[in-house]
């Protein structure tokens, strides 16, 4: 058993996504950065991880703590992995960052039985308000413009729903990063209520 | 630490053992066997009681076993003293480290420059050898020292080929790997450079048709451009900017003649005599022509992803930005396929402008990277814990 160590700062849709992952678990994190998800995961919930960064500061830090972690872009190297390598993939607030988010869905449901997907909901209602009364889009985390190189994708719930219905996926769980997991039929709510949502999807048709 | 095999200590003082006898020839990828092989090697740190603290250290081309001690026949320094020694990544308080001198070298290994059984050089009657030979030598030698079982494998270059060599011919025996600065297969633009070696060598009068060590003459012209050549490409172009650029050597104008008007000339032309002081050129041919043959996947159906299939050995691959001799996109290859096999893997590429020989120098973040995977690797392996400095 590889030796972990307690992580320092949690961050709350972290957490929110370990309460999905089951010990033992085979754990893929997608833009794992410096790998705190991948030690809370290892920690909390003894699960096996590994990362893919594109990052090298990230690389760098996730190897030297021992993490088993690759140099690499959702891009490019998802393809070469085999079908159903591991139990779970995960995209923390990466999706909306994705240059091809259906392509990296269609892949990550490919080699895990469940992707878990976390992102900022634009259905909010302090969005909606603010689209409503400002005319703009509300730049949520961002304080750079709509334009800038790598900008976030702003979808809301229901949109993420469709994404997931067009990948061939079910919503298996859903929760508000702070709140309790509601089922897919409370979407309506979520979307107004949640700030930031985890989703935990699952292939429709099992292989 | 029982060996049960003679250890020959001849006059250099290298430590050698038997590998290969009539009784248990070598058999070469060639179809060739050698009779009678000995490897020189060296070690570090204490083998300790249940043997599971070994770590094997491959060489790359013109290296020896001397990774962390002074080499005693050429007197020059450890060539790896920055990573492998007390409290360094490669922990020699903690681990026992072997690094042996490969099949066809010349510092105590039996190559082209020693003899055949009836007194006289092997010179190019010597089989050619491949990197697959070169480690089915390496194990012969730990089964000789009493050894099962490698905690670690570590290398860069053609090191680092024989790391993944070992992974594959060695199975599960290998618990941890670290290819650093290499390629699954030679690149046609390093067979073309070693081959524009070889031709120096070949084409210079002393070679005398690989028999020059009998008729007491050596290539040391023909192998210093060799070396020259290479030595380019284990450099970055930036690097020979920063480092020499255009600047005069020892002049304040060009003379219009051809003698080292350069700085970079001289440098090179340095590199190189130093080279034939300590190597020898038929060595060079053969270790070079192991690497040209080096190509992991084509053994396993074309797919290199086949080659790692069911390995549980752990891998960190570390590649370097302005490497051009085993550029980052070679070493993402094996990441690649790595992780195709589904084998727990590791990939970083090391931002610096040392190009391919940046692993023998300071670079502090490719050593954080070599720390941290080797200390989880033998936490995970139950090995000690690094002891606080």
């Amino acid at each position: 058993m590889t030796e972990t160590r307690a992580p320092g700062i949690r961050r709350a849709d972290h957490v929110a996504i370990s309460q999905f992952i089951n010990h033992g678990d085979l754990v893929l994190d997608v833009g794992c950065g410096d790998g705190q998800l991948m030690e809370l995961l290892q920690h909390d919930r003894g699960a096996r991880t590994r990362g893919l960064e594109v990052e090298q500061t990230g690389v760098n830090r996730c190897v030297a703590k021992g993490l088993a972690v690759v140099q690499g872009n959702a891009d490019d190297d998802l393809p070469v992995y085999p079908d159903d390598a591991f139990d779970v993939a995960i995209l923390s607030k990466t999706i909306q960052e994705l240059a091809r988010p259906k392509f990296v869905l269609d892949e990550l449901s490919r080699i895990a039985r469940r992707v878990i997907v976390s992102f900022r909901n634009y259905g909010h209602w302090r969005v909606r308000t603010a689209l409503l009364t400002t005319g703009r889009i509300p730049n949520l985390g961002h304080d750079v413009g709509w334009w800038s190189d790598g900008a976030r994708r702003p979808c809301t719930a229901r949109d993420m729903a469709e994404l997931a219905e067009q990948a061939g996926l079910a919503i298996a769980a859903a929760t508000a990063v702070s709140g309790k997991p509601v089922n897919g039929r409370s979407l309506g709510r979520l979307n107004w209520t949640a700030e930031e949502l985890v989703f935990v999807l699952e292939r429709k048709v099992k292989r | 630490m029982n060996a049960p095999a003679r250890t020959l200590s001849g006059a250099d003082g290298l430590k050698r053992l038997s590998v290969a006898t009539p009784d248990q020839p070598l058999r070469l990828d060639s179809g060739r066997t050698l009779e009678n092989v000995e490897i020189a090697y060296e070690t570090w740190g204490e083998l300790n009681a249940d043997k599971s603290n070994v770590v094997i250290v491959c060489h790359a081309l013109t290296g020896d076993q001397f990774a962390a001690s002074p080499n005693p026949v050429t007197g020059r320094p450890a060539w790896w003293d920055l990573v492998v020694g007390p409290g360094l990544p490669v922990d020699t308080d903690r681990f026992f480290v072997i690094c042996s001198n490969v099949l066809g070298g010349c510092m105590g290994s039996t190559g082209p420059a020693s003899r055949k059984p009836d007194g006289t050089y092997w010179g190019t009657d010597f089989p050619v050898i491949t990197i697959a030979d070169m480690v089915r030598a390496q194990i012969a030698l730990l089964g000789r020292l009493g050894i099962e079982n490698v905690f670690l494998a570590i290398g860069g270059s053609i090191g680092g080929m024989q790391v993944l060599e070992w992974t594959v011919q060695a199975r599960d025996r290998v618990f941890a790997a670290i290819p650093i600065a290499v390629a699954a297969r030679q690149s046609a633009q390093n067979i073309g450079f070693y081959e524009t070696g070889r031709q120096a060598i070949m084409a210079d009068p002393n070679w005398r048709n690989g028999n020059y060590l009998a008729e007491g003459v050596r290539p040391e012209r023909g192998l210093a451009v060799a070396r020259m050549a290479a030595h380019i490409t284990y450099v970055s172009e930036s690097a020979l900017k920063r480092k020499f650029d255009r600047r005069l050597q020892d002049r304040t104008t060009k003379t219009f003649g051809f003698d080292a008007d350069f700085q970079i000339e001289s440098y090179l032309r340095h590199q190189g005599q130093t080279f034939v002081d300590r190597f020898d050129a038929n060595s060079y041919l053969y270790i070079t022509r192991a690497m040209d043959y080096f190509d992991i996947a084509a053994e396993h159906g074309g797919m290199l992803g086949n080659a790692f299939k069911g390995l549980h050995t752990r891998f960190c691959v570390f590649s370097f930005s302005t490497d051009w001799h085993y550029a980052p996109e070679e070493n993402r290859q094996i990441v690649r396929a790595l992780n195709a096999a589904g084998c727990e893997t590791s990939y970083v590429n090391i931002e610096t402008d040392k190009g391919h020989d940046a692993f023998f120098v300071e670079e502090p973040e490719f050593w954080a990277g070599l720390r941290g995977f080797i200390d989880a690797a033998a936490g995970a392996r139950g090995l000690p814990k690094r002891s606080a400095t």
